[in-house]
């Protein structure tokens, strides 16, 4: 890389690849979130996200893996434009919304990209039976008018995602709702107003293991069906594979790697997504597993100090690592790290 | 899995073939259960039942106060100071009304002004502190400092200054009690807000689409309406004193007849000096009397959207009713359903 400092390469830029020809839908370009803590005497920063670039291909389930505290699900709220990043672009169909409209989203962005919430259970207002979750988001975008036509659209969506009988559903109320299925209402919600983008935050951690492929299906289901493109926030590297055409790894507010999920569990590249992999139980390994290089913990991101955040727990640390970040490096069609291990 | 669901109640097989766990709905323990449940639940408890009485016989006689009166209440029909009698059932005024009469038409002023102000301050209160939980930052700065300010200014005093400078009169009595009013609940509201804000339904329905104020009255407001229900009980108590208290010091219209002015004139006619009892018990009596009954509706309120205080109140009922069971025993109580009782041969 010749530039020190900037990533201007994102996947599908690579040239490389023609089935991506098409423009990706969404392009995240250096996004990075800081929020203040602290009172009046010390000011402090944590650093969510630092300087993260992903694009979003038509079409296309693309998941991003991390622990808790990468800043997974902050890159998704800023995507869902829910607060405002400290700095870098958003690209939705080649116009950087943020600087088109810089206070609040448009009701033409709120109509494209949608997002599922980790917790079904604080997602759904206690108060609302489920028709009128499917019902406001139905007349606020004008997908329906009409009494007889918002019934039936909700009666569709809740068919699309499998809760039946839907006049039963519809006149239910959250706390009568298993998490899979308020999930499901979640994604229908979502869907009323018939999006491109869907931002799933960890759509399945807080569900039964056994509903969980019933919501992955589903997500797999609407992307073939409807075309929607996913960002599938997960710390489940499995099921990053199992619904994911690519994956990212984050690692303390920076994504580290990028690949086609087969890919990235095949050769994996940089240290921490080889520690992630090695973390995933294998049941064919008995209790004895191979020795895990990295130890230690996740950072604290107040104030990090420059260099690689991985610094500190990696096997392979060298001293430019504790200098600077690393850019990004390709290994392979549609493959890049950011690591020293891999530069020229 | 969170907390809620670990108290499943039964399974449910839906159509597409998953067994899903249906949670219990006493775990769940939002406001509001079914719109018309909690109506019945509110009726069904002792302390609203008894407090509503009161308050539908008081607003009964303000609401039929001419053909309930005897006289009216501003003519002078008999001699001042005359104790209780068949013809003068509460006496006479100092001034030779009739006291019952008074009563029964300042049933009027004195219930509705605390009506209007406590619905008002509630609203006042409800839109300012939802306004600055909700939009914080510059909104909640400027709105938190006004509240704040209304809230160091000391009540009474604020309330004096105001009456003496301004015309008096029944609106002018609301108006100052409203202005002095307001702040507390919208403090109270303003930190609920805060919290409710940062709830994913709040989020997800921003992403929907959805309008600020309308996030804030259709899907912040309804999950504290308890809080919103008991403050503005507590309003309306507050101010049905504090009005009286205005008139009795001689700050509202004193040719008005409500119970503020039966005891300034009371007071002003030295009633308690020449032992006319009747001319101040009855007025005070009706005051502590509505102030009760808000007080009971309020803490029925509590009751019932508190799920501490109503398992508490359920457990008590139902040691009563098992208390020959029991006996005496200082033992933690086990109580079994019906069906056990008939199985264990009791």
């Amino acid at each position: 890389m010749s530039e020190p400092t900037t990533i201007e390469a994102a996947p599908s830029d690579a040239g490389k690849d023609t089935i991506e020809a098409a423009a990706p839908v969404m392009d995240i370009r250096n996004l990075t979130k800081r929020f203040p803590i602290g009172g009046m005497f010390s000011s402090h920063e944590v650093h969510a996200l630092q300087d993260v670039s992903f694009s979003l291909p038509r079409g296309e389930v693309v998941a991003v893996v991390g622990e808790s505290g990468s800043g997974k699900s902050t890159a998704a709220r800023l995507l869902a434009r829910l607060m405002p990043p400290t700095s870098g672009e958003i690209v939705y169909n080649g116009r950087d919304v943020l600087k088109e409209e810089s206070g609040r989203a448009s009701l033409a962005y709120r109509g494209d990209v949608q997002m599922v919430f980790q917790d079904p259970f604080g997602s759904l207002n206690p108060v609302h039976p489920v028709r009128y979750h499917l019902e406001r988001p139905l007349k606020i975008h004008k997908k329906a008018s009409g009494r007889r036509q918002v019934r039936e659209r909700v009666h569709d969506l809740l068919n699309i995602v499998g809760l039946q009988p839907v006049e039963d559903f519809a006149a239910k109320f959250p706390y009568q709702l298993s998490g899979g299925q308020r999930q499901r209402v979640a994604f229908a919600r979502a869907l009323a107003v018939e999006p491109k983008v869907m931002l799933a935050d960890e759509p399945v951690s807080m569900l039964d293991v056994s509903i969980r492929i019933g919501v992955l299906n589903l997500i797999e289901r609407l992307r073939a069906d409807e075309g929607i493109s996913f960002l599938y926030i997960t710390h489940d590297i499995a099921s990053a594979r199992y619904i994911g055409d690519k994956t990212n790894v984050m690692y303390a507010g920076r994504m580290v790697e990028g690949a086609p999920s087969g890919e990235l569990i095949d050769n994996p590249a940089h240290p921490y997504t080889k520690l992630l992999l090695s973390a995933v139980p294998n049941p064919h390994a008995g209790l004895r597993t191979q020795e895990t290089q990295a130890r230690g913990e996740i950072p604290s991101l107040v104030d990090p100090p420059p260099g690689c955040p991985f610094a500190a727990r990696c096997p392979h640390v060298m001293e430019v690592c504790r200098q600077r970040m690393p850019d990004t490096t390709w290994v392979g069609t549609d493959h890049w790290v950011r690591c020293y291990l891999y530069g020229e | 899995m969170s907390a809620t669901n670990q108290t499943t109640a039964a399974v449910e097989v839906s159509p597409v073939g998953q067994a899903t766990p249906v949670p219990a709905e006493a775990a769940f323990t939002g406001p509001r259960r079914r719109s018309g449940a909690w109506l019945t639940q509110l009726l069904g408890n002792r302390k609203a039942a008894f407090g509503g009485l009161i308050l539908l016989a008081f607003a009964a006689v303000a609401i039929f106060a001419p053909a309930l009166a005897p006289y009216d209440p501003t003519e002078f029909v008999g001699r001042p100071h005359r104790p209780p009698s068949s013809e003068f059932r509460l006496g006479t005024t100092g001034s030779g009304q009739d006291m019952l009469s008074q009563l029964i038409y300042g049933t009027r002023i004195s219930l509705g002004a605390g009506v209007i102000v406590g619905v008002a301050t509630t609203v006042i209160g409800a839109l300012v502190g939802l306004a600055a939980g909700y939009f914080r930052g510059r909104v909640d700065d400027f709105l938190s400092l006004l509240t704040n300010v209304m809230l160091i200014i000391p009540g009474l005093p604020l309330l004096v200054v105001l009456a003496a400078f301004l015309p008096a009169g029944f609106w002018t009595t609301v108006m100052v009690l409203i202005v002095a009013g307001w702040a507390w609940p919208a403090r109270v509201l303003r930190s609920q807000t805060l919290s409710l804000r940062e709830k994913d339904f709040v989020s997800s329905a921003l992403v929907s689409g959805e309008g600020s104020w309308r996030i804030m009255l259709r899907e912040i407001l309804p999950n504290m309406m308890s809080i919103v229900a008991a403050g503005m009980f507590g309003a309306i108590i507050y101010a049905i004193g504090a009005q009286a208290a205005l008139e009795f010091l001689g700050l509202g219209n004193p040719s008005a007849i409500s119970w503020g002015t039966i005891l300034y004139w009371a007071g002003n006619n030295a009633g308690l000096l020449v032992g006319a009892w009747w001319t101040f018990v009855p007025a005070g009596l009706c005051i502590a009397l509505v102030a009760f009954a808000f007080a009971l509706v309020n803490y029925a309120i509590d009751e019932i959207t508190n799920p501490r205080l109503r398992s508490q109140r359920e457990t008590n009922l139902a040691l009563r009713r098992h208390r020959r069971q029991l006996g005496v025993s200082r033992a933690t109580p086990v109580l079994r359903s019906a069906g056990q009782h008939r199985a264990a041969g009791d």
